[in-house]
C-alpha cells in the first residue's frame, strides 16, 4: 500500500482506492478527484460503495489499498487535523439524543475545539439557516426525519469545512422535506463550498452536482457532468411506452428502426431517441396500442441503465 | 497506556484537550440532570446506615482489628466506599458507555471531528473518575463526620477510591465492548453481585477458610476494600503496596484491551 | 376471561426465550446475599452481643425477609421498563389493542404474567431456603403466597405509575428512594423495632414490613397473633393498585 499526500491541488485525490471486508471487496480501485469549490457525486445503487468510500474520505476507515489524499493530508495519520476541516453528514443521522437541538450544535463545536462564544453564536446562526431556530430548546427525538436532516447538516457546518461530506443528504425524506434540503445545499455550494455527496437519486445528482461517477458494484463506471454523461450514454429524449400485462413478447422485431436504442423493462418499452414525438407517431404507424405513452429527457436513471442494464432503485 | 492499536492505524496517543471536549458533553447533560447526580450520594449511605448501625448493633463488638475491637460502622464503612467507587464507574463506563456506542450512536458522530478513538476512551473514563470522586468525597466528610475514621491517613482515601475508580472505569469500558444486548448486563451483574458480598465487605477475611481466603484476594474489589480500610482505620503495612499494584496493572491492561476493542468496533 | 389469557399467553412466550437472564437477579442473587450475609456475617452475630435474632440464627431471621424482599424487587424490575417498552418502544399494546383485546384484558394478562413470575421466584427460592436449612415447619410453604401477594401489592401500583411516564427518567428514583431503602430499612436485616420510632411507623405502612413479618413466623413455626393486617395492608395495595393502573392504563392508550 502506498498511501501519500499528494502535490496536486485537488482537495480529494484518490487512485486505486480499495476497501474490503473479510471476504468482500466493498470499493474496488477506484479513481477520481474533487476540485475546489464544485459540488462532486457518487451515484449508484445500495450497495455500490458508495458509503465505504465516503467513510474512506472522512478518516474513520481505513484504506485496504491505494492512494487517498484529502485536503493534501493523509487521512491515515493525520486524521485529527483532517476532520478538523470536514463537515460531515453521514447515511444514518447520528445526532446526540440526549442533548437538546442547540445542545447538540454547541457541543459538537467543542468538539472542534471552537470556543464557546464562537460555538453558541455559530449553533444560533446555523439553526436559522436550516430553518430550525424555534426548535433550538426542544429536544431532538420527536423532530420529523427531515428536520433531523437539516439538524445533521447544520451540525456538519458549524466547523466552516472546506469540504462538505453528504452521504445520500435525503433519502427517506418525503419530497417537500427533500426540496427544504436541497435548496439548503444549493446555496451552500453558491457560497463556495466544496461537497461531497453520495446518492440513489438521479434527481438529486442532476440537480446538485457539477460533476460525479456513477459507482456500480464496488466499481466506478463513467464519470463526468450530468449533461456530459446524459449525451454521451443517452440520448436527447426518451420514449416510454406502457403496454397491457403480457403484450411485451408480442412487440418481438415491431419496433425494429424508430429508435437508437430500445429497453424493455418489466413494466415499461424505453425508446431512446431524439425527437421522442416523431418516434411516438411511429409506433402508432405501425398499428401498435400501449396503454400511455410518454415523452421527457433522458435522465441519468437512463445513463446508469445504459452502463449496467439495471435501474437505480429497484 | 492507549497507544497499541489495531490494524495498521498507528499508534494514536490520546490528548487530553480533545477529551476534555467529550467530559463536558457528559457534564451539559447532567447540568439537567443533577437530581441523579446527587441522589448518588444517597445509595451508599443508606447501606452504611442499614448494615454498619442497623446489623451493626446486632455485631456489637465481634469485629477486631490487630487484636483491638472496632465499631462495626468503621469496619464496613470503607468497604461501602470502596463498593460504590466500583458500582459508580461500573454503570457508568458498561451500562452509559455501551447505550453511548450501540443505541444512540454517539461515537460514530464524535469520531467524524478530530476527536479519536483513544480521546474518547479517556474522556469517558475521565468523566467517570470525576463523578466517582464527588461520591468518594461526599462519603468520606459523611465517614467523618460520625466518627469513623480513626486514622490522619484518611486522607490518602480519597486518591484510592479514585484509583479504585479508574480501574473498574477501564474494566467496565472493555467489558462494554463485549456486550452484545442488554441481556448480557446479566452477566455485569453476575460479577459484580458477588464481589459486593464476597470481598470482605461485611466480614475479616479470615472468616474463610484458607484456600477461600486466596481466591478472595485474586478478586479485585478485595484489594479496593483492603485499601481503603487501611487507610480509614489506620492500621497501615505492606499489603498495601500490594493494593497498589493489582488495582494498577488490572486499571492498565483493561484500557489497553478498551482501547484496542474499541478501535475494532468503530474504525471498520 | 379468553383475552385475558391470550395476553398471559403472549408474555409466556417471551419468557420462554428471555427466562435464563432473569433467573440471576431473582434467583442467584438472593442466593449469594443468603450465603454472605446469613452465614458469614451470621457468624459475626453469633459472637455479638445478642447471638441469636428473635431466638433463631441470622440466617433464618434473614432467609424469609429475603424471600418477601425479593418478591419486591421482582415486582420493580417487572413493571418498570418492561411495561415503558411495551406502551412506547415496541408498542406491543398498541398492537394487541388493534385486535379484539380490551385494556381489560391487557391488565388482566398483566396482573396473571405477574402472579405468576412472583410464583416461579418464590418457588425457588423456597426450595433455596429448605437447602439452606432455615425452613423448620409444613406452614412455611405458605410463605410462597405471602411472596406473591407481596410482589403484586408493589408490583400493581408500580405498573399504574409506569403506564403515566413517557422517559424512564422516573425509574431510579423509584428505585433509589422507593425500593432500596425498604429492602435496607424494611425489617430485612435487623429487627425494624432497632429503627427510630418514625421510620418504624413508615416501615408499617409499606407491604413489605407486613409481608417480612408473615414469612417469617410462617417459616419459624410459630403462631401471628396479627396475621389478619399483615395480609390486608399488602391486599390493600393490590387493590388501590389494580383500580389504578385500569385508569392510568386507559388514559395512555385511548386517547
Ligand atoms: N463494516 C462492514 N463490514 C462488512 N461489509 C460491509 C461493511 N460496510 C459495508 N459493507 C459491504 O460493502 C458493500 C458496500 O457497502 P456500502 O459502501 O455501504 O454501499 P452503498 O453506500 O453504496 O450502499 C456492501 O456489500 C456492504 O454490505
Ligand atoms: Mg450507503
Amino acid at each position: 500500500m502506498a498511501i501519500s499526500p499528494s502535490d496536486t491541488t485537488a482537495l480529494i485525490h484518490a487512485r486505486g482506492l480499495s476497501k474490503r471486508f473479510a471476504n468482500l471487496v466493498a470499493v474496488d480501485a477506484i479513481d477520481f478527484d474533487v476540485d475546489r469549490g464544485e459540488a462532486f457525486g457518487f451515484l449508484g445503487p445500495n450497495g455500490a460503495g458508495k458509503t465505504s468510500t465516503m467513510r474512506m474520505i472522512g478518516c474513520v476507515s481505513t484504506p485496504s489499498s491505494g492512494t487517498l489524499s484529502v485536503l493534501g493530508m493523509n487521512p491515515i495519520t493525520d486524521g485529527p487535523r483532517i476532520r478538523a476541516r470536514l463537515g460531515v453528514v453521514p447515511q444514518a443521522d447520528t445526532l446526540d439524543m440526549e442533548l437538546h437541538v442547540d445542545e447538540n450544535l454547541f457541543t459538537y463545536a467543542r468538539y472542534f475545539d471552537i470556543p464557546r462564544d464562537v460555538a453558541r453564536r455559530r449553533a444560533k446562526e446555523l439553526l436559522e439557516f436550516v430553518q430550525l431556530n424555534d426548535r433550538a430548546k426542544d429536544e431532538v427525538e420527536p423532530l420529523s426525519g427531515g428536520m433531523k436532516r437539516r439538524l445533521t447538516i447544520a451540525r456538519a457546518l458549524v466547523n466552516e469545512p472546506d469540504l462538505l461530506l453528504l452521504d445520500e443528504p435525503t433519502t427517506g425524506l418525503d419530497p417537500q422535506a427533500r426540496h427544504l434540503v436541497w435548496d439548503r445545499l444549493y446555496r451552500l455550494k453558491q457560497q463556495g463550498v466544496t461537497i461531497v455527496l453520495t446518492s440513489h437519486y438521479m434527481d438529486e445528482a442532476e440537480q446538485l452536482c457539477d460533476r460525479l461517477v456513477v459507482m456500480d458494484k464496488a466499481k466506478i463506471v463513467a464519470s463526468g457532468s450530468p449533461r456530459s454523461l446524459i449525451d454521451r450514454y443517452a440520448t436527447r429524449e426518451v420514449l416510454e411506452l406502457r403496454f397491457k400485462i403480457d403484450a411485451a413478447p408480442a412487440l418481438d422485431g415491431k419496433l425494429e428502426g424508430i429508435a437508437d436504442r430500445v429497453e424493455v423493462l418489466p413494466d415499461r418499452v424505453l425508446l431512446y431517441t431524439q425527437d421522442g414525438d416523431a418516434a411516438a407517431a411511429a409506433v402508432h404507424e405501425r398499428g401498435l396500442q400501449p396503454e400511455s405513452t410518454l415523452v421527457r429527457r433522458s435522465t441519468l436513471e437512463d445513463v446508469f441503465l445504459r452502463l449496467t442494464g439495471r435501474s437505480l432503485i429497484e | 497506556m492507549i497507544a497499541i492499536l489495531a490494524g495498521r492505524r498507528p499508534a494514536q496517543v490520546p490528548a487530553a484537550r480533545r477529551a476534555s471536549h467529550l467530559v463536558e458533553r457528559n457534564a451539559i447533560l447532567y447540568r439537567r440532570e443533577w437530581s441523579l447526580i446527587v441522589s448518588g450520594f444517597f445509595e451508599p449511605l443508606l447501606y452504611l446506615l442499614a448494615i454498619g448501625y442497623g446489623v451493626g448493633s446486632l455485631v456489637g463488638s465481634a469485629v477486631t482489628l490487630n487484636g483491638h475491637p472496632i465499631p462495626y460502622a468503621a469496619f464496613v464503612a470503607p468497604a461501602l466506599m470502596a463498593t460504590s467507587a466500583m458500582n459508580g464507574a461500573v454503570y457508568e463506563t458498561a451500562f452509559n458507555f455501551f447505550y453511548k456506542l450501540k443505541y444512540v450512536k454517539l461515537y460514530d458522530a464524535v469520531l467524524a471531528t478530530p476527536l479519536g478513538v483513544a480521546d474518547v476512551a479517556l474522556g469517558e473514563i475521565v468523566w467517570a473518575l470525576i463523578r466517582g470522586t464527588l461520591y468518594a468525597l461526599g462519603f468520606l466528610i459523611v465517614m467523618a463526620g460520625l466518627g469513623l475514621i480513626a486514622s490522619p491517613w484518611a486522607i490518602l482515601a480519597l486518591p484510592a477510591a479514585m484509583l479504585i475508580g479508574f480501574t473498574f472505569a477501564a474494566v467496565g469500558t472493555a467489558a462494554s465492548t463485549f456486550v452484545r444486548t442488554w441481556q448480557d448486563f446479566d452477566l455485569v451483574l453476575i460479577v459484580m453481585i458477588p464481589l459486593f458480598l464476597f470481598s470482605a465487605t461485611f466480614y475479616p477475611i479470615t472468616l474463610y477458610p484458607g484456600a477461600l481466603q486466596l481466591v478472595v484476594q485474586l478478586t479485585p474489589l478485595y484489594h479496593g476494600v483492603d485499601l481503603l480500610r487501611s487507610l480509614t482505620t489506620g492500621s497501615i503495612g505492606p499489603g498495601l503496596v500490594g493494593d497498589l499494584v493489582y488495582l494498577v496493572v488490572l486499571g492498565g491492561a483493561a484500557l489497553l484491551l478498551a482501547a484496542v476493542r474499541l478501535q475494532r468496533l468503530l474504525l471498520k | 376471561m379468553i383475552g385475558t389469557w391470550r395476553v398471559l399467553e403472549h408474555h409466556l412466550m417471551v419468557y420462554r426465550r428471555t427466562w435464563k437472564g432473569g433467573m440471576f437477579v431473582s434467583f442467584a442473587s438472593p442466593i449469594l446475599f443468603l450465603a454472605a450475609m446469613g452465614i458469614g456475617l451470621g457468624s459475626l452475630i453469633a459472637r455479638g452481643p445478642v447471638r441469636t435474632v428473635g431466638g433463631v440464627s441470622y440466617l433464618a431471621f434473614l432467609a424469609p425477609g429475603l424471600l418477601a424482599a425479593t418478591a419486591m424487587q421482582t415486582a420493580f424490575v417487572e413493571e418498570t421498563y418492561p411495561i415503558m417498552a411495551k406502551l412506547q418502544w415496541l408498542r406491543t399494546y398498541d398492537g394487541m389493542l388493534a385486535t379484539p383485546l380490551t385494556i381489560g384484558n391487557l391488565l388482566g394478562g398483566e396482573i396473571g404474567w405477574l402472579a405468576v413470575r412472583q410464583a416461579i421466584t418464590a418457588i425457588t427460592f423456597f426450595i433455596v431456603l429448605v437447602i439452606f436449612g432455615t425452613v423448620s415447619s409444613v406452614a412455611a410453604v405458605l410463605m410462597i403466597p405471602v411472596a406473591v401477594l407481596n410482589g403484586l401489592a408493589f408490583g400493581l401500583p408500580i405498573m399504574a405509575f409506569s403506564a403515566t411516564q413517557r422517559k424512564d427518567k422516573g425509574f431510579p428514583v423509584i428505585g433509589r428512594f422507593i425500593i432500596t431503602p425498604l429492602f435496607l430499612l424494611g425489617g430485612v436485616f435487623f429487627p425494624i423495632q432497632r429503627l427510630p420510632q418514625l421510620a418504624q411507623v413508615i416501615a408499617w405502612l409499606t407491604p413489605l414490613a407486613h409481608s417480612v413479618a408473615l414469612a417469617r413466623s410462617l417459616a419459624i413455626g410459630g403462631s401471628n397473633g396479627s396475621a389478619a393486617i399483615h395480609l390486608a395492608v399488602p391486599a390493600t395495595y393490590v387493590v388501590v393498585g389494580i383500580a389504578a393502573a385500569g385508569i392510568t392504563l386507559r388514559r395512555r392508550l385511548v386517547q
